[in-house]
């Protein structure tokens, strides 16, 4: 009878109802009426749900009304905001005591309340003989779903970027030294890299590393801790050696492999745990060499679900062999076919006479550009370079080495060579999920200034770039680059020798920023030609997919 | 594993007779400890676990015996013994051990007393996947004259030629004058490809050079190099700038005629491609980096054979090989900051996190002529 669906009938039949169920539900309810009033009497303060059968409500309380959420977050860390609706029940059970028998005084909107009770008590009674301890778990998970529609959710920020939060270093710390491979002990942990020289205010959540303290003086020199394909990689993004989304990928995939080549399953492991295990030591040390790449996160998220997918009674020859076939799988689909199809799909795009505006040094531009030429397409290329990288030298030795014909200038002079372009074609480190393009800092002015003079801007950039992230300016997540980059001897006079010792100079080195998607006319993936808005559309069918 | 460490202890000490008559060199006392326990503190404060001791049966049976290195020294010490007439080169040596060499080496000569920061040469060994990777250092100027010898000057043959490129970390050109005759020649492929070279004369060879395993395999082979040092080391650095061909002769570079019919068969040897070339490859071609810039060909000239040197700037790094240079150590060592130090080394003990800063202080002492006195007797000693 408890479990006959309750009719929101009068009053009456409410309180007989309530007689018959009268020893567990009332209490219930009683409980829920104290619990409203504590709430009224003390605003944010803690309290302590002590009572299993009270969990079991909780859990009733997410489905039904955002009244009825109200009691929970009383028993919630303290909220900020009081939802309207508690306000309203809480007076009105309040302003009667609370003793069982006293029914007839009750007003409706109480006599609301109580039903409300009645229906949560009876689910709860229904699922507490399902199992208590999953209750419970499902309770303190659940708890916190309610009360995010009701107030701004603290959203918890990753700590790379919280670099002036001296709480969140200590507890990177604590975990980079939790992070270690587990047949070693304590000793050995992976080393905390330490900021280097002041940081600009408006930058000061992010790391600043100095290239001249490489992470590996810290480890020991025969690397134990770490295996040495992932030291070696880590030295060469440290320093620059291995520069570039796709490039740094690649080379992480190939890292990958020789872990998992040199991998052997501890006796009472299962080699799809613990695999993944091993990696995570890894990849915090590779993010402290240099923050990982949008593109580089994809590739570890693809490797981890391979690793877990991987059946328990495969043995461990068959499932390395596995695994290393599906990351060679994953290199040459999403990036060298990748690279084939947006050259086929982006040749179309360049016609006879097109004078072409590239920016920095972009593998899949330049691969298309050589395409291009390859495919007997009259065109010249202008690349326009920046300091402290300075990267478009390289593509202009590349270009220039195939044939094509080449104008070099820096960006600040971009607006003078502007009336000659055609075509802009830039490419990207990542697609945010909100249509901006994170790309080389600079890429924005580029399109800035290519949208001001009318000049079609088109982004190359693969799919497997494309994040989730959204970010609409350049401040809350960027990298900051060595500062002594920027330090330049000319004329045997080194003029910022000393920057540190000035105390209101910084020097500040950004690495990416943002172009929002008014400036980009279309972006030229695998998947074919797409406008930038469209990139959240990609990623949903993405995530289907897997 | 990384890295495996191998120390050469069986030198004979040619140079410094006079002090080794009675004790190997290996075992010869700096301070208290003998020779070989510093670099074997070395590589023990770098990391290493275990050592591979290349070494004479007499030097064996003393290092087991010492205290010093049995208590002091935490790491695993895996002594081959090798025949002592002195015939063997170091080349002859890691020939010997082959079998026993699974990964790169490290090889450190047991002569070798410094503090470098040893991450510095392995880095380069790492990051730029070389072949070769050694360590030198400015020399340091030692105005003392031994006592007790009349005043030899230091004859100018023994001078090192090398050549570094603009970022002073590439190896282009190593030669030692008694091998030139009538003058340097420096290749035509160097100069295009590295137009920019600097000589230094003033460097010392600190012998501890990072090699990969590919060389101790071309060494099994090659049974005609017998010394690191004065044969495989020069030839690697050649070896850079030779036409890499497998299959093709060399094309004739006049200086290459004595060499030709050794370059063609070994040359594939030594560019032991590993398993995920490719890939390596792939990285490199996207990357956005390039190691030189001017001319149009891509990072190291697409050369596969790359020999990288860490020059030391400051801070001490010696190679006690001579009496003279053992003369002056042992002095800035023992005399040190006031404090008198006994011969059997009670005092000592503590002076071995100092005696960096002796060299920096003992022109302050050299002039006490009491000191000088002392000296002399531990010569007798």
């Amino acid at each position: 009878m408890a479990d006959s669906g309750e009719t929101e009938g009068p009053g009456n039949k409410d309180v007989i109802e309530r007689a018959k169920n009268d020893g567990r539900e009332l209490t219930k309810e009683e409980k829920q009426r104290l619990r409203k009033e504590k709430k009224q009497q003390k605003k944010g303060k803690e309290k302590k749900d002590d009572k299993a059968s009270q969990d079991g409500e909780k859990r009733e309380k997410k489905p039904v009304s955002s009244a009825s959420p109200a009691p929970q977050p009383a028993t919630q860390p303290p909220t900020q905001k009081a939802p309207p609706a508690v306000p309203a029940l809480v007076p009105v059970p309040a302003s009667e005591t609370p003793p069982p028998g006293d029914k007839p005084a009750k007003s409706k909107a109480e006599l609301k309340a109580e039903r409300r009770a009645r229906q949560e008590a009876e689910r709860a009674s229904k699922q507490g003989k399902k199992g208590d301890v999953g209750g419970q778990q499902v309770a303190a998970g659940k708890p916190k779903a309610p009360p995010s529609e009701l107030q701004p959710v603290v959203k918890r920020l990753p700590e790379y970027m919280q670099a002036d939060n001296p709480e969140v270093l200590k507890k990177l710390a604590k975990k980079l030294e939790r992070q270690q491979t587990p047949e070693y002990n304590a000793a050995t942990k992976i080393p905390l890299r330490s900021d280097y020289g002041y940081k600009v205010s408006l930058f000061s959540h992010l790391h600043q590393y100095s290239r001249k303290a490489p992470l590996t003086q810290q480890l020991s020199i025969p690397s134990t801790v770490i295996h040495p394909a992932i030291v070696r990689l880590g030295l060469q993004y440290s320093q620059g050696i291995v520069a570039g989304s796709n490039a740094r990928s690649v080379a992480l995939l190939h890292a990958f492999k020789q872990v998992i080549r040199d991998y052997t399953t501890p006796p009472n492991e299962e080699l799809s745990r613990d695999l993944v295990n091993k990696l995570k030591p890894y990849i915090s040390f590779l993010n402290q060499c240099r923050p990982l790449s949008a593109s580089m996160g994809n590739a570890i998220k693809y490797i981890k679900k391979e690793i877990s997918n991987i059946p328990s009674q495969c043995k461990e020859e068959e499932a390395k062999s596995k695994l290393l076939t599906c990351i060679e799988c994953y290199i040459n689909e999403k990036i060298i076919l990748a690279a084939k199809a947006i050259a086929k799909s982006s040749i179309e795009k360049i016609s006879d006479g097109d004078v072409i505006l590239v920016y920095g040094c972009s593998s899949l531009v330049n691969h298309i550009l050589c395409e291009a030429f390859e495919k007997n397409r009259k065109f010249r290329v202008i690349v326009v370079d920046s300091r402290p990288r300075l990267e478009g030298r390289e593509a202009l030795r590349r270009l220039v080495q195939r044939g094509i014909s080449c104008t070099y200038v820096l960006i600040s002079a971009v607006s003078y060579i502007l009336p000659e372009v055609s075509k802009v074609f830039l490419g990207a480190h990542a697609l945010l999920a909100n249509g901006y393009v994170m790309s080389r800092v600079g890429t924005s002015q580029i399109a800035l200034v290519a949208k001001a003079f009318n000049v079609p801007v088109l982004v190359c950039c693969e799919t497997y770039k494309f994040c989730e992230r959204v970010q609409t300016d350049s401040f809350v997540s960027n990298e900051l680059d060595d500062p002594d980059d920027l330090i330049v001897t000319r004329k045997g006079k080194t003029q910022l020798e000393h920057w540190q010792d000035v105390r209101l100079l910084g020097l500040l080195n950004l690495v990416y920023d943002v172009t929002p998607p008014d400036f980009v006319d279309l972006v030229i993936t695998d998947l074919g030609m797409i406008p930038c808005t469209s990139v959240p559309v990609v990623l949903r069918v993405k995530n289907v997919d897997q | 594993m990384e890295l495996q460490a191998v120390l050469m202890a069986a030198g004979g000490g040619s140079r410094m007779t006079d002090l080794t008559y009675n004790t190997p060199k290996a075992m010869l006392p700096v301070g208290n400890k003998p020779l070989m326990w510093y670099p074997l503190n070395l590589l023990e404060r770098v990391g290493f676990e275990e050592v591979i001791v290349i070494t004479t049966r007499e030097v064996h049976k003393m290092m087991s015996s010492d205290s010093k290195i049995k208590l002091d020294v935490k790491m695993k010490l895996d002594v081959v013994c090798i025949q002592e007439d002195g015939d063997m080169g170091t080349a002859d040596a890691l020939r010997h051990i082959q079998e026993r060499i699974k990964t790169d080496i490290l090889v450190v000569s047991c002569d070798l007393i410094t503090d470098v920061a040893l991450h510095e040469v392995v880095d380069l060994f790492r990051a730029y996947n070389a072949t070769l990777a050694m360590l030198m250092s400015k020399a340091h100027e030692f105005t003392e004259t031994v006592p007790g010898q009349k005043g030899k000057k230091k004859t100018a043959e023994q001078r090192d030629f090398v050549g570094v490129d603009q970022s002073g970390k590439r190896l282009l050109f190593m030669a030692n004058e008694a091998d030139l005759e009538d003058g340097l020649s420096i290749r035509k492929s160097i100069v295009r490809k590295h137009p920019r070279m600097h000589i230094k004369t003033g460097l010392v060879d600190a012998h501890l050079y990072c090699l990969k395993k590919a060389v101790v395999d071309f060494l099994v082979d090659n049974k005609s190099i017998s010394s690191i040092r004065g044969e495989l080391v020069p030839y690697l650095v050649r070896k850079q700038f030779s036409k890499t061909t497998n299959s093709q002769k060399i094309k004739d570079d006049a200086e290459d005629q004595n060499q030709k019919k050794n370059d063609g068969p070994t040359n594939h040897e030594l560019l032991i491609s590993s398993r995920d070339e490719p890939l390596l490859q792939l990285a490199q071609e996207r990357s956005c980096w390039n190691d030189h810039r001017g001319d149009m060909s891509e990072a190291y000239h697409g050369g596969k054979l790359r020999c990288y040197v860490h020059i030391m700037d400051e801070g001490p790094c010696y190679r006690v090989n001579t009496i003279c240079r053992e003369a002056n150590f042992s002095k800035c060592y023992r005399y040190g900051i006031g404090v008198r130090l006994d011969t059997d080394g009670s005092d000592i003990g503590y002076y071995y996190y100092h005696y960096y800063y002796y060299y920096y202080y003992y022109y302050y002492y050299y002039n006490y002529s009491s000191l000088r006195r002392r000296f002399i007797n531990y010569r007798d000693e």
